[in-house]
């Protein structure tokens, strides 16, 4: 049986959950390296749906696609050591500053490059905007249907297939034919852990601007190793009109960042012993609070 | 001057309440513009849906009706509307940050290449200085977020496309009648001339929807736990002393994401919004985006190992310590003193 092409949509993202002390500089201004860089975790949820779909047709295939700096090749590898095929980077400065819009139109240039696919999985949203707009914003450019909220999907089916969401107050099965986008709610099973043969075998995975560094012993085996190669594709490598990216291609500015600033109001501050507990209760009941 | 738009979600036969907050704040927002307020219905039996409409002084309301349009399905509305906004031209267009919303707002943007902002907690109108453009815009709807894990609040703008989309939670704005009696427009739209039937690739097979069992919205007491509640087995005594004070239990995000209480029970940004007369917070930190949700509590208590966490400085009373020695006692002496 001849399985399907599935490319999963991914992004690296600061690790938001984790913020420390040092992540915020002494001007006030968000300190990005003092965050790790993760894979955003519904992309992995969306990662693992794709290998579920594989692993159920053999013949499948996944690829990454990412658009980022230099080093979001991380989480295409990352992906790899997990059931991947293969990876594109899409990766320039053209890019910076894009807002969901231009960053979907980027992706959708890209898709339209990359040639047939059976349908597109991404995570629901992005954990640095949480704006879950990029996925149904690709669909609409590609013109394609898009099923959000996915949760597990259930059979594919003489090329139709039956998807669960999960919605605020409830679940809908719908059904659908491909090619389509669907972007997989934080609900949905966790993606598996590394495989230790995936890991040995594409370690040495780069793309051409990391192979830039390497050696010539490296720069062998990745000639012998095509599976090897992450590809970086730049606005180069695809149809774009330059207006349409970055800052310009951006209908959204932002006007103004603030830092959250606290103002700390008079607290009554009391330590956890009985007396002190139970005069917070009695002045509670009193000003008629509780009770 | 071109409208505000709201687009109103329709859930068995009634307008959602995450609609009606807009509502009222796309009348503040007219009223400053002094522009009309339009809203737009989209689904099936609407008959008499205006009156859940008018009163919060909605001057035309557009209506799709058709048996094809219910329940909620993206490509259909996502039709109806950009068709219509493309005719109406209005210059706001808000939508609940709802599962609707929110799979129609993207989609919607897209096809008419205006910016969307989601989950704002604030919209108020301003004004703009491009410098480099030399450019000044009057009348912007400021659109303001936390952003980058609730460390920044970002205001966006859309000074050149057309309209100025925004989704906002329930429970973000105040929902308040205008006049009962407020005399509006309807606008009933043909639908053929709106889908097509490409619109209906997606059909729905199975639906289960149920009315949300938790009601933290309405509580008058919450104590809500963080992260570091610690366990699921800890939650219980949160559960224990809400009851004992006839009150709600709510979560931070991260509470929630490490499964020790249901997504219901989520307060924040991306969760419900209250503003109970008091509210526990149980070892949270009080991240921007929990504290977005209650920071509008009559009075707060934060119970926190960590003297210097976020929370404390929205809080009128700071209790240092461990959750789990500390809700037993406040259980014990609210018993006491209530006898």
């Amino acid at each position: 049986m001849k399985g399907f092409k599935i490319i999963v949509l991914a992004k690296q993202v600061p690790d938001t959950r984790n913020v420390g002390k040092d992540a915020m500089k002494a001007d006030g201004t968000v300190n990005r390296a003092a965050l790790p860089a993760i894979f955003n975790p519904e992309d992995l949820n969306a990662l693992e749906q794709a290998l579920r779909i594989k692993d159920k047709f053999p013949g499948s295939t996944i690829t990454v696609l990412t658009m980022g700096p230099g080093r979001a090749a991380e989480i295409i590898r990352e992906g790899l050591f997990r059931g991947a095929d293969d990876g594109i980077l899409l990766t320039d400065r053209a890019f910076a500053g894009s807002d969901t819009l231009a960053t979907s139109y980027a992706i959708s240039q890209t898709l339209k490059k990359y040639g047939k696919f059976d349908m597109i999985i991404a995570g629901r949203q992005a954990i640095d905007g949480d704006t879950a707009q990029v996925g149904p914003q690709v669909a609409e450019k590609m013109g394609l249907p898009q099923v959000t909220y996915a949760e597990e999907i259930q059979a594919i089916e003489n090329g139709k297939i039956t998807i669960k969401r999960r919605l605020e107050r409830g679940v809908e099965v719908v059904k659908c034919s491909l090619p389509l986008v669907i972007t997989v709610n934080g609900s949905a099973p966790e993606c598996r852990a590394r495989n230790a043969k995936l890991i040995m075998k594409y370690k040495h995975a780069k793309t051409v601007t990391e192979l830039q560094v390497a050696n010539d012993d490296y720069i062998q085996l990745y000639n012998d190793r095509p599976y090897l190669n992450i590809k970086e594709w730049t606005v180069q490598d695809i149809e774009v009109n330059m207006e349409e990216l970055g800052l310009t291609g951006s209908p959204t500015k932002v006007k103004k960042v603030e830092n959250v600033v606290l103002q700390s109001k008079e607290a009554k501050v009391i330590t956890s012993s009985d007396d002190d507990i139970n005069q917070l209760m009695t002045e509670l009941i009193e000003n008629h609070t509780i009770g | 001057m071109n409208s505000v738009f709201v687009y109103c979600e329709i859930e068995d036969g009634h307008v959602a309440e995450v609609s009606m907050e807009l509502l009222t704040k796309g009348r503040t927002l007219a009223n400053e513009l002094k522009c009309k307020l339009e809203a737009v219905a989209i689904g099936h039996n609407l008959d008499g849906i205006e009156k859940d409409i008018f009163p919060f002084g909605v001057d035309v309301l557009h209506i799709a009706d058709d048996k094809k349009l219910y329940p909620f399905a993206t490509l259909p509305h996502t039709s109806v509307v950009v068709k219509l906004f493309k005719e109406e031209k209005p210059q706001i267009a808000l939508m609940g940050a709802s599962s609707i919303g929110r799979d129609l707002g993207p989609r919607v943007s897209s096809a008419l290449h205006s910016g969307l902002t989601a989950d704002c907690t604030s919209l108020i109108i301003g004004e703009h200085e491009d410098k480099k453009q030399k450019k000044k815009y009057e009348n912007l709807l400021y659109q303001i977020r936390p952003a980058f894990g609730g460390n920044i609040i970002a205001t966006i703008i859309n000074p050149d496309c057309r309209p100025q989309m925004a989704t906002v939670r329930e429970g973000v704005m105040k929902k308040e009648v205008l006049d009962p009696k407020y005399k509006g427009k309807i606008n009933k739209l043909d639908v053929s001339k709106y889908v097509n039937d490409e619109d209906f690739v997606v059909e729905i097979i199975e639906r289960h929807m149920e009315k949300s069992k938790v009601n933290i919205k309405g509580a008058g007491i919450i104590v809500a736990g963080g992260y570091g509640v610690g366990s699921k087995e800890n939650f219980n005594l949160l559960f224990e002393l809400a009851e004992v004070l006839g009150g709600e239990v709510g979560a931070s995000r991260a509470a929630v994401d490490s499964g020790y209480v249901g997504h219901d029970r989520q307060i924040g940004q991306t969760g419900t919004t209250v503003r109970p007369k008091l509210y526990i917070a149980c070892g949270i930190s009080g991240q921007i985006q929990h504290r977005a949700g209650m920071e509008e509590s009559a009075q707060i208590i934060a119970i926190n190992t960590d003297p210097e966490a976020p929370i404390n400085s929205i809080a009128d009373y700071v209790i240092t310590g461990d959750v789990a020695e500390i809700i037993p006692k406040m259980i014990k002496y609210y018993k006491a003193n209530t006898k």
